[in-house]
């Protein structure tokens, strides 16, 4: 907002934007429009981001005054700590195995959804699929944390009803096997539950894109004698790869962070610290321990990594032809 | 992934016999119906079984737990409410969550019209600080926000709370509402001018309504999403009194684990659950609309 007013005998430029004048109602506007906004985001969120920077290069407790800057030796600390170099790998894997099973998941049911029905010229959507629209959708309503209690409590051995089932169908070795407790399965697991959280959003999100789809592209696939498998791998796909790129990069994003999920389930990190991620070392670095430039610098490497996985992602879509999605259309 | 094969199977039999098309078409329809049905029972199975379970005393939850409550002990709920302190999380959290919607959908709004509307320098500059504020993650400025916070003497208190929901529900708010402000005719606020309107008048009489459609989506998502936050409170408000409900849930259940009450723990959780899933089957056909509108952009 600069008082730059263009005088009236001026040259006669077909201004497309005029400088209107400086009324009290316009600055009186403007401050409390744009103001008060920026200064809860600026205090809130842009100082904590900045300083964390700060405190990272620091070995600052926190509730003392006393803070030596120490360069990046928090940083080198960081490298050679394996209970967080485990947690990074975990968070790693939860980025690559969560996004991918979603949105295969999400976009089998979508697809079934959209292109399942049945009848012979066109392609149909199924008759009936508002219900399992809505029901899939319920997970998105459940906030994380009682998603991860409920399966906590499915998963708990001899009490779970997983394991009752299990044993009821006749797999007895099933019956008091504790899938968060045994190194093997906690992963898997914790993984599973993420799934099963994010599935039903996407699939409404990927059933949106499917039908946003010239239906005449179908019809034309169809009569070139494409099946349906054949119409959504080599058709819808490419048609909504956008949608699936965003998919791919909040799935991986939430998968760095799992949190919620993983202090649900194993709150300690799981056995032999299987299932412990980036965030919940950070959050007992600080509030436990008080080692609050150390934490910040995790939270910088965390920061890091989701940058590096969003970049990643854009290349690797860009590199396989998401540039020359324009021309396809 | 028999579906998949299937459908494979489907597509050499259609193309060998053309003919036989439609009955083909409803074998696929009908694996479909099959698969769907499959999952929507894997969603709704944990679900059932928590309701269930929240009628159990704690001898029968740790019995077999495929059996039905002997009878409806509606005493667990009543405990959940009182004794394990959900009723008072649950107004915590309606307090919080309501005071920070109407809070970041004013602010936003008017910082979205700002944005899209004017021009001046610096612009474009807080546009895409608001775009990064919504990449980072939250974790990075978790550490020094609980001393600002703490500076400002709003470290576990309501407001201290609701500022922060507010803050962080903003880039968000504003991204969203920037693209609807931005698609508003032009014309429009011309003639309000021409009539005199003032900028304030302008933007509450005429630019606002018109945002409406807008303002509905992201209120939902705002919703859930400060409904479901569990960072921010479990960092920034630890007075046990001020809990709100995720965090309170999650204290409960770590209690829980050892001193036992799990038919109060499956009631708090029904508790937890039932308001928002009941307004989502009433409102499911708008959520699913601003999901789609959400995820296009």
């Amino acid at each position: 907002m600069t008082p730059e007013v263009v005088p009236d005998g001026g040259p006669q430029r077909s201004a497309v934007r005029r400088r209107r004048p400086l009324t009290f109602d316009r600055i009186s506007f403007m401050v409390v429009f744009l103001g008060l906004p920026l200064a809860v985001f600026v205090i809130f969120v842009v100082s904590p981001f900045v300083q964390a920077l700060w405190y990272s290069l620091t070995d600052w407790s926190g509730f003392s005054s006393k803070m030596n800057f120490v360069g990046f030796d928090n940083y080198v600390r960081l490298f050679h700590d394996d209970i967080f170099l485990k947690a990074v790998r975990n968070n790693i894997e939860l980025a690559v195995v969560v996004p991918i099973v979603t949105i295969v998941l999400a976009l089998t049911l979508a697809t079934l959804v959209t292109i399942g029905g049945s009848g012979t010229g066109t392609v149909r959507g199924l008759r009936n699929s508002g219900f399992y629209r809505i029901v899939s959708f319920f997970p998105y309503v459940i906030p994380a944390i009682v998603i991860g209690l409920i399966w906590a409590q499915v998963f708990t051995p001899s009490t779970g009803i997983l394991d009752a089932l299990l044993s009821k169908v006749g797999l007895k070795g099933f019956a008091d096997y504790a899938w968060l407790g045994d190194a093997r399965t906690a992963m898997p697991a914790s993984m599973f539950v993420m799934i099963w959280g994010f599935v039903g959003f996407y699939m409404v999100l990927f059933i949106a894109a499917i039908r946003g789809i010239d239906p005449e592209v179908f019809e034309a696939a169809r009569i070139d004698g494409a099946g349906r498998f054949r119409t959504a791998v080599s058709l819808t796909l490419p048609l909504i790869r956008d949608n699936v790129q965003t998919a791919y990069v909040y799935l991986g994003i939430a998968a760095l962070d799992a949190f919620v999920y993983m202090q649900a389930l194993n709150p300690g990190g799981g056995p032999q610290n299987s299932t412990l991620v980036m965030p919940q070392q950070l959050f007992t670095t600080a509030f436990a321990k008080g080692q609050f430039g150390y934490s910040t610098a995790m939270g910088v490497i965390l920061a890091a990594v989701t940058m590096l996985f969003a970049l990643l992602v854009f290349t690797v879509n860009w590199l396989t032809g998401g540039r020359d999605r324009k021309v396809r259309r | 992934m028999t579906t998949t094969t299937a459908d494979r199977a489907e597509f050499v039999a259609e193309s060998r016999v053309p003919g036989k098309g439609s009955r083909e078409g409803r074998g696929v329809a009908t694996t479909a119906h099959i698969a769907l049905i499959l999952w929507s029972l894997l969603v709704i199975l944990p679900l059932v079984w928590t309701v269930l379970s929240s009628f159990k005393s704690t001898q029968e939850v740790l019995g077999n737990p495929l059996s039905l409550p002997g009878k409806l002990r509606f005493s667990n709920y009543a405990h959940a409410w009182t004794t394990a302190g959900i009723g008072r999380y649950f107004t915590n959290t309606v307090i919080v969550v309501g005071c920070a919607l109407v809070l970041v959908m004013i602010l936003g709004a008017m910082c979205a019209y700002v944005l899209a509307r004017f021009t001046f320098r610096g612009n474009r500059l807080i546009y895409y600080s608001m775009l990064a504020g919504l990449t980072f993650p939250v974790f990075l400025a978790i550490v020094p926000l609980f001393f600002v916070l703490k500076n400002l003497s709003l470290l576990n208190t309501l407001p201290g709370l609701i500022i922060t929901y507010v803050a962080f529900a903003l880039p968000f708010t504003v991204f969203f509402l920037h693209s609807f402000f931005k698609a508003l005719p032009g014309e429009i606020y011309e003639a309000a001018q021409i009539d005199g309107a003032g900028e304030w008048r302008t933007f509450f009489s005429v630019m606002l309504p018109m945002a409406r459609p807008g303002m509905a989506s992201v209120a939902i998502f705002n919703f859930l999403g400060l409904w479901n936050q569990f960072l921010l409170p479990v960092a920034l408000n630890t007075d046990s009194r001020n809990y709100v409900l995720s965090q309170g849930m999650a204290s409960f259940a770590s209690q829980a684990g050892y001193a036992v009450d799990f038919g109060a723990l499956f009631a708090a959780v029904v508790i937890t659950v039932a308001p928002v899933l009941v307004v989502y089957i009433i409102f499911q056909r708008q959520l699913q609309v601003s999901v789609t509108a959400g995820g296009v952009k």
